[in-house]
C-alpha cells in the first residue's frame, strides 16, 4: 500500500500545486512541493528493510486481468536505489528551484510539472507490469516536454521541447511495441515473469525484433548516438529541470531500462553489437563534443551524453561485474552532474551569462560555489578519492577484459582512455575558464556574489556525498549498492570490491594516462578553445539537429502536401462517389467470391394494389430525383409521396408501429424542408443551362453508379427476402415480452425495456442534434438575396396597399382562413390523441416516439395556422425544458431500479384500474416512455420553431443594407 | 410481394445515389431522405415479409405467426434519428448558403 501512496503522492502534490496557480505566493507552492518530495523520500527510505538482500515488495491491483494488464507495483533493491535517487535529488532540486525561479515566473505551474514528473519517474521505477511501465514512460516524455517549454515565449525552449518530445516519443512508441512483442514471447506482461524467462526470450525468433524496439526506446531516452542531439537542445529548460530531468533522472530511464531487462535480454552477440556500438560511439563523441562547447550547460549536456554512453557500454559487455559498475556509475554520475548543473545555474543567475568566452576569474566573487564546482568537476574527471574515480576504475578494468572477441572489444581500452582524457580536458576547462584567469570584463550583471545559503545547500550536500562515497565507498553506498545488484543479478552476483586502492594495476595506469593526457590536451588547446565558435570543428555544421529538422520538414510538410494534393480532395462529390462505389464493391465482392447466384424471379403472389402503390412510389422517387435541381417544391411533394408509399408498405406488411411513426415523421420532415426552401437561392432552368462535355461525362458516370447501386440493392434485398427467416433473437423477445416486460406490443417493449439503454442513447443523440441546430440558427445569417420577404407575401402586401379599405397584412392573415381555424380547433384534439398514443403504447401500437412527434405536430399546426408571430404571442413552449425533463426522467427511471437492487433500467410492470378509463398498464417502462415522449416533443419543436423563427428575425445583413441605402 | 418491394427499394436507392452525387445541397438532402427510406425498408425486409400477420401479442395468438419485432424496433428509432439528421443537415446547408453565398456542396461554384 505504501507503494501506491509513494506513486500517487507526487501526482496529488502536482494537482494541489495547480490549485495554487491563481495565488500570488511563490513560496507556498515551493514549500508544498518540498514537503511532498521529502515525504516521498521518507516513504522510500522506510521501505529499505523490506528490500534488503534481495527482498521484494509487491502489490497487485486488477485493471484488465483478461488482457494481462494489471497495476502491479514492485520494489526491489535496484528500484529502491533509483527511487531514493529520484526523491532525494527531487528534494534538493525543489529547494534549489525555490531560490532559482524568478518573481515573474508562474512558479506553481513549474512545481506542478516537476512533481508530476517525479510521480511518473517513480512509476517507471516501481512498475511491475511492462505495459504500465510504458505508460509511465510516456508520461515522463510529456512532462519533460512541458518542463523544457516552461518559458514558452522563448523560441529555443519551444523548439527544444518539441524535438525532445518527438525523439523520445518515437522511442516510447517503439518501446511499447517492443514490450508487446516481449509479452507475446513470454505470454505475460508481468515483469517478474519476463525476467525469469530470459532463455526463452533469447531463443525465440522474435528476440531481435523485441530487442531492437526496446533499444530504440532506451537509447532515445538516454540520448545515445545517433539520437543524442535532443539533449543539448533541451538545455533551454530552467536549470533545476536540467539538473533533475536531463542529468540525474529522466535520461537515466533509458539505462535503467537496460539494467532492468539485463537478465532477460543481455548476453547475446546482437545485444553486444547493438548496445556496444551505440554506447562506445556515444562515449567518445559526447566527450569530444563536450570539449568544444562554449555554453556551460551545453558542455554539461554533452558530458552527460558521454557518461550515459559509458554506462551503456558497460551494460553491453554482458558481464555481471560490468553491470555492477553501470549501476554504481549511474548513482555517481547523478550526484556530481546534478551538483554541477546547479552550480552552472548559480553562475548564470549571478552573472547573467553562460558563455565561457565571457566568464573568467569568478573564484574571487563566488569562492564557495567555485570550490564546490571544482570538487564536483574532479569527480566528473575521475580524480582519486572521489566517487567518479571508483566507477571509472571499474570501467577501465572491464574494458581491458575480453568479453566478445571482436574489433569493438579490442579497441575498447584505447577508446576508454581517450574518452577519459577528453573528460579530464573538459572538466578542467570548465573550472579553469570560469573560475580562474583575468577579471571578467563584459558580464551582463557586473557584480556577482554568492547566492543565499539554502540555494547552495543542495550542491554542498551532493558534493559531500561525492567525497564520502569516494573515500569510504564500502561503508557508505556499499550495502545499498549490494542489495540493488542482488535484485538485478540474483544468483549471478559477482565478487566485487569497492575499495579506493587496489594496488598498481592496469586500470590505475590507464587512469593516470587519462589524467595526464587530459591535462596536456587542455594545455595545448586552451587558446583555441577560449576563442573558437560553439561546437567541435568538422562537426559544427553537421549536427543531428539539422538532419532532424530537415527530415521533419520533409515528412510533415513536403510529403504531406504532396499526398494531400495527389490523394486528397476538398470537393464533396468525388468523396461521395468514392463512398458509393466502395459501398457497391463491398456489397458485390463478397457475394461474387462466395459464388452467389441470383434468386430466380417468381411472379406469383403479386398483389395488384400493392404493385400499384409501388408504381406511384417509384414514380415519386424518380420524379424527386429528376426535379430536385430546378423544382424544389415539386421534388419535396414527390419525396412526400415516396414517404407515404413507405408508410403504406409498413401498414401492408403488418408493422403498425412503424407506419404511425413514419406518418408523423413524414409530416414534420416535410414542414422542416418547406421552412428551409425559403432561404435557398432561386434557380431557373433558363439561366444556367450550359452543359460542357466534362459535366456530361460526369453525369453519365454518376448515372451508371446510381443504376448499379439500385440494381444491386434490388438483387440483394430480393434474395434476402426470399430466404426463410432464421430463428434468431426474435422468439426470445416474443416469449419474454409479456411475462417479463408486461407489454403486448413487443416493439415498444424492446424499445423501452429490453433495449432501453439503446433508446436512452438515441434520445440523447436527438437532444444533441436539436441543441446543435438551435446553436447554429442563433448565429444564422441568410444570403443577401433571400433576406427579402418571399414573393407571395410581397404580392399579397402589394394587393393590400392598393386598396384603401385594407391594411397591410390583411391578406396574409386571411389566407387559408377556414383551414387555419380548423387547425386551431384541432389543437386539443391532437394533444389528447398523442397522450392516448403514449399511454397505450405498451400494449397497442403507439409509444413515446410517435406520441412525441404527434404532440410536436399539434404545436406546429398552430404556427402554420396563425403564423409565427401569432403563435409566439400566444404559446410559450419551452422546448429546452421539455428536453431536459425528458432526458432526466428517462435516466432517473433507469436509476430507480438501483434503489431496489436491480441493474440499471430494470422495469417493473403492473396494471392499475383508473375510474372511467379502465385498466391501463403502469409499468415503470411507462415513465421511461414518458421521458422519451417529452424529449422527442422538445427536440422536434425546438428544431422546427427555431427554423420558423428565422423568418421574423431582423437579420444582420438587412441592417447593413439599410445603412447602405441611407448613405446613397 | 417481395419482388415489388425489392424493385421499389432498388429504385429508391438508385434515385438516392444519383441525387447525393449532384452538386446542389438541396439535391443531396432529398437524396439522403430517399436513401434512408430504401435502407429502412431493406432492414425491415430482412425480418421477413408477412402481410396480414399479427403484430401484437394476445390471447390465442401463436408466437410463430407474429411478425419479427426486432427489425421494427431498429427501423422505428432509425426513422426518428433520420429526421434529426435531416434537420441538422438542412440547417448546416442553410448556414453554409448564408456564409458562402452559394448552394453548391463545396461552398463555391466549380469552375466549368
Amino acid at each position: 500500500m505504501i507503494l501506491v501512496l509513494l506513486v500517487c503522492l507526487p501526482f496529488a502534490g502536482s494537482l494541489a500545486a495547480t490549485i495554487l496557480l491563481r495565488t500570488d505566493s511563490r513560496i507556498l507552492a515551493a514549500r508544498m512541493s518540498g514537503v511532498v518530495s521529502f515525504a516521498a523520500l521518507l516513504l522510500t527510505a522506510a521501505l529499505y528493510p523490506a528490500v534488503r538482500d534481495g527482498g521484494k515488495v509487491r502489490l497487485d491491483l486488477e485493471w484488465l486481468p483478461q488482457l494481462g494488464l494489471n497495476v502491479t507495483l514492485r520494489m526491489d533493491g535496484f528500484a529502491w536505489l533509483f527511487a531514493m535517487l529520484i526523491t532525494g535529488i527531487g528534494c534538493l532540486v525543489v529547494l534549489y528551484a525555490r531560490y532559482y525561479m524568478s518573481e515573474e515566473d508562474p512558479v506553481p505551474r513549474f512545481f506542478s510539472f516537476l512533481l508530476a514528473f517525479m510521480g511518473s519517474m517513480l512509476g517507471i521505477v516501481l512498475s511491475g507490469n511492462i505495459i504500465l511501465l510504458s505508460v509511465f514512460w510516456e508520461l515522463t516524455s510529456i512532462f519533460s516536454f512541458l518542463l523544457i517549454s516552461y518559458w514558452h515565449n522563448n523560441a529555443a525552449a519551444r523548439d527544444g521541447a518539441r524535438m525532445a518530445l518527438t525523439i523520445t516519443g518515437i522511442g516510447g512508441f517503439c518501446l511499447l511495441a517492443g514490450l508487446l512483442v516481449l509479452g507475446h514471447i513470454v505470454g505475460s506482461y508481468d515483469l517478474d515473469v519476463v525476467l525469469a524467462s530470459g532463455d526463452q526470450i533469447k531463443a525465440h525468433p522474435l528476440y531481435l525484433t523485441a530487442l531492437v524496439l526496446i533499444l530504440m526506446g532506451a537509447l532515445t531516452k538516454s540520448a545515445q548516438v545517433p539520437f543524442h542531439f535532443w539533449l543539448p537542445n533541451a538545455m533551454a529548460a530552467p536549470t533545476p529541470v536540467s539538473a533533475y530531468l536531463h542529468s540525474a533522472t529522466m535520461v537515466k530511464a533509458g539505462v535503467f531500462l537496460l539494467v532492468r531487462f539485463w537478465p532477460a535480454l543481455s548476453g547475446t552477440y546482437e545485444w553486444f553489437m547493438l548496445v556496444g556500438i551505440a554506447g562506445i560511439s556515444t562515449l567518445i563523441l559526447g566527450a569530444y563534443f563536450a570539449m568544444f562547447q562554449q555554453d556551460l550547460k551545453g558542455l554539461l549536456a554533452y558530458s552527460t551524453i558521454s557518461h550515459l554512453g559509458l554506462i551503456t557500454t558497460l551494460l553491453s559487455l554482458g558481464s555481471p561485474v560490468a553491470a555492477v559498475a553501470a549501476i554504481f556509475h549511474m548513482m555517481n554520475h547523478a550526484t556530481f552532474k546534478a551538483s554541477l548543473f546547479m552550480a552552472a545555474g548559480i553562475i548564470d543567475h549571478e552573472t547573467g551569462t553562460r558563455d565561457m568566452r565571457r566568464l573568467s576569474g569568478l573564484l574571487k566573487y563566488l569562492p564557495i560555489t567555485g570550490t564546490l564546482a571544482m570538487v564536483a568537476s574532479a569527480a566528473m574527471a575521475g580524480v582519486p578519492l572521489l566517487n567518479g574515480f571508483i566507477s571509472k576504475e571499474m570501467f577501465f578494468a572491464e574494458a581491458v577484459e575480453t568479453h566478445a572477441d571482436s574489433v569493438l572489444d579490442r579497441i575498447l581500452p584505447y577508446i576508454a582512455v581517450l574518452a577519459g582524457a577528453f573528460s579530464v580536458a573538459y572538466s578542467l576547462r570548465f573550472i579553469h575558464m570560469v573560475f580562474f584567469g583575468p577579471e571578467p570584463t563584459d558580464l551582463p550583471k557586473p557584480k556577482p556574489h554568492e547566492p543565499p545559503h539554502w540555494m547552495r545547500f543542495p550542491i554542498e550536500f551532493l558534493v559531500l556525498a561525492c567525497l564520502v562515497v569516494g573515500i569510504i565507498p564500502s561503508l557508505s553506498i556499499g550495502p545499498f549498492l549490494h542489495s540493488a545488484v542482488v535484485s538485478v543479478l540474483g544468483d549471478r552476483t559477482p565478487e566485487y570490491s569497492l575499495a579506493v586502492w587496489h594496488g598498481i594495476n592496469t586500470p590505475l595506469i590507464m587512469s593516470v594516462i587519462a589524467l595526464v593526457g587530459g591535462v596536456a590536451l587542455y594545455a595545448v588547446m586552451k587558446d583555441y578553445l577560449a576563442k573558437c565558435d560553439d561546437g567541435p570543428p568538422l562537426f559544427r555544421h553537421l549536427g543531428g539537429q539539422r538532419i532532424f529538422e530537415r527530415v521533419l520538414v520533409t515528412v510533415s510538410w513536403k510529403w504531406a502536401r504532396w499526398m494531400e494534393s495527389r490523394l486528397g480532395t476538398r470537393n464533396l462529390q468525388p468523396q461521395l462517389r468514392l463512398i458509393a462505389a466502395a459501398g457497391l464493391l463491398a456489397g458485390v465482392l463478397p457475394l461474387y467470391i462466395a459464388g452467389f447466384a441470383p434468386t430466380p424471379l417468381a411472379f406469383d403472389g403479386i398483389d395488384p394494389i400493392f404493385a400499384a402503390v409501388w408504381c406511384v412510389g417509384a414514380f415519386c422517387a424518380l420524379g424527386a430525383a429528376y426535379q430536385a435541381k430546378y423544382h424544389r417544391l415539386a421534388a419535396l411533394v414527390l419525396l412526400g409521396g415516396a414517404g407515404i408509399t413507405t408508410c403504406i408498405t409498413f401498414v401492408w406488411l403488418s408493422a403498425p408501429d412503424l407506419a404511425i411513426t413514419q406518418l408523423v415523421v413524414e409530416i414534420v420532415t416535410t414542414v422542416l424542408l418547406l421552412l428551409g426552401l425559403r432561404w435557398l437561392p432561386k434557380r431557373s432552368e433558363k439561366v444556367d443551362n450550359s452543359v460542357t462535355f466534362s459535366a456530361r461525362s460526369r453525369r453519365f458516370r454518376d448515372f451508371l453508379l446510381a443504376i448499379s447501386c439500385g440494381f444491386g440493392m434490388f438483387v440483394f434485398s430480393y434474395a434476402i427476402m426470399k430466404q426463410p427467416v432464421p430463428d434468431a433473437i426474435a422468439s426470445y423477445f416474443l416469449e419474454k415480452a409479456y411475462t417479463e416486460g408486461g407489454g403486448r406490443n413487443v416493439v415498444n417493449v424492446i424499445l423501452v425495456d429490453f433495449r432501453g439503454f439503446d433508446t436512452l442513447g438515441e434520445i440523447a443523440v436527438l437532444a444533441i442534434v436539436a441543441l446543435t441546430v438551435f446553436a447554429l440558427l442563433r448565429r444564422f445569417r441568410p444570403a443577401p438575396d433571400s433576406v427579402d420577404k418571399p414573393e407571395q407575401q410581397r404580392i399579397q402586401n402589394a394587393y393590400d396597399a392598393e386598396r384603401p379599405e385594407r391594411s397591410a397584412g390583411d391578406t396574409v392573415r386571411d389566407y387559408l382562413l377556414v383551414p387555419s381555424v380548423i387547425m386551431q380547433w384541432m389543437f386539443p384534439v391532437i394533444i389528447t390523441f398523442s397522450i392516448y398514443l403514449l399511454l397505450r403504447g405498451h400494449d397497442l401500437p403507439g409509444g413515446g416516439f410517435a406520441a412525441g412527434i404527434t404532440m410536436a405536430i399539434a404545436f406546429l399546426l398552430q404556427y402554420l395556422a396563425g403564423g409565427v408571430r401569432w403563435a409566439e404571442d400566444r404559446l410559450r413552449i419551452l422546448p429546452l425544458r421539455w428536453m431536459g425533463i425528458g432526458l432526466l426522467m428517462a435516466a432517473l427511471t433507469g436509476m430507480g431500479a438501483w434503489l431496489f437492487g436491480y441493474p440499471f433500467l430494470t422495469t417493473y410492470s403492473q396494471y392499475i384500474e383508473l375510474p372511467f378509463i379502465g385498466k391501463i398498464p403502469a409499468a415503470t417502462a411507462l415513465l421511461f416512455d414518458l421521458g422519451v415522449f417529452s424529449l422527442v416533443v422538445g427536440a422536434t419543436v425546438l428544431i422546427l420553431i427555431a427554423l420558423a423563427h428565422q423568418s421574423i428575425r431582423t437579420h444582420r445583413v438587412r441592417g447593413l443594407e439599410a445603412t447602405k441605402a441611407e448613405e446613397t | 410481394m417481395e419482388l415489388v418491394l425489392s424493385i421499389g427499394i432498388g429504385i429508391m436507392t438508385g434515385s438516392g445515389v444519383w441525387l447525393i452525387l449532384r452538386p446542389r445541397t438541396y439535391q443531396v438532402i432529398i437524396g439522403l431522405s430517399l436513401l434512408s427510406y430504401a435502407v429502412n425498408l431493406f432492414i425491415f425486409g430482412v425480418g421477413g415479409v408477412k402481410s396480414n400477420a399479427a403484430p401484437l401479442l394476445g390471447e390465442g395468438v401463436d408466437i410463430s405467426t407474429v411478425t419479427d419485432p426486432v427489425p421494427h424496433a431498429l427501423v422505428l428509432t432509425a426513422i426518428v434519428i433520420g429526421f434529426a439528421t435531416t434537420a441538422l443537415f438542412l440547417v448546416v446547408l442553410l448556414a453554409a448558403r448564408g456564409l458562402t453565398g452559394t448552394d453548391h456542396v463545396d461552398g463555391r461554384e466549380q469552375p466549368k
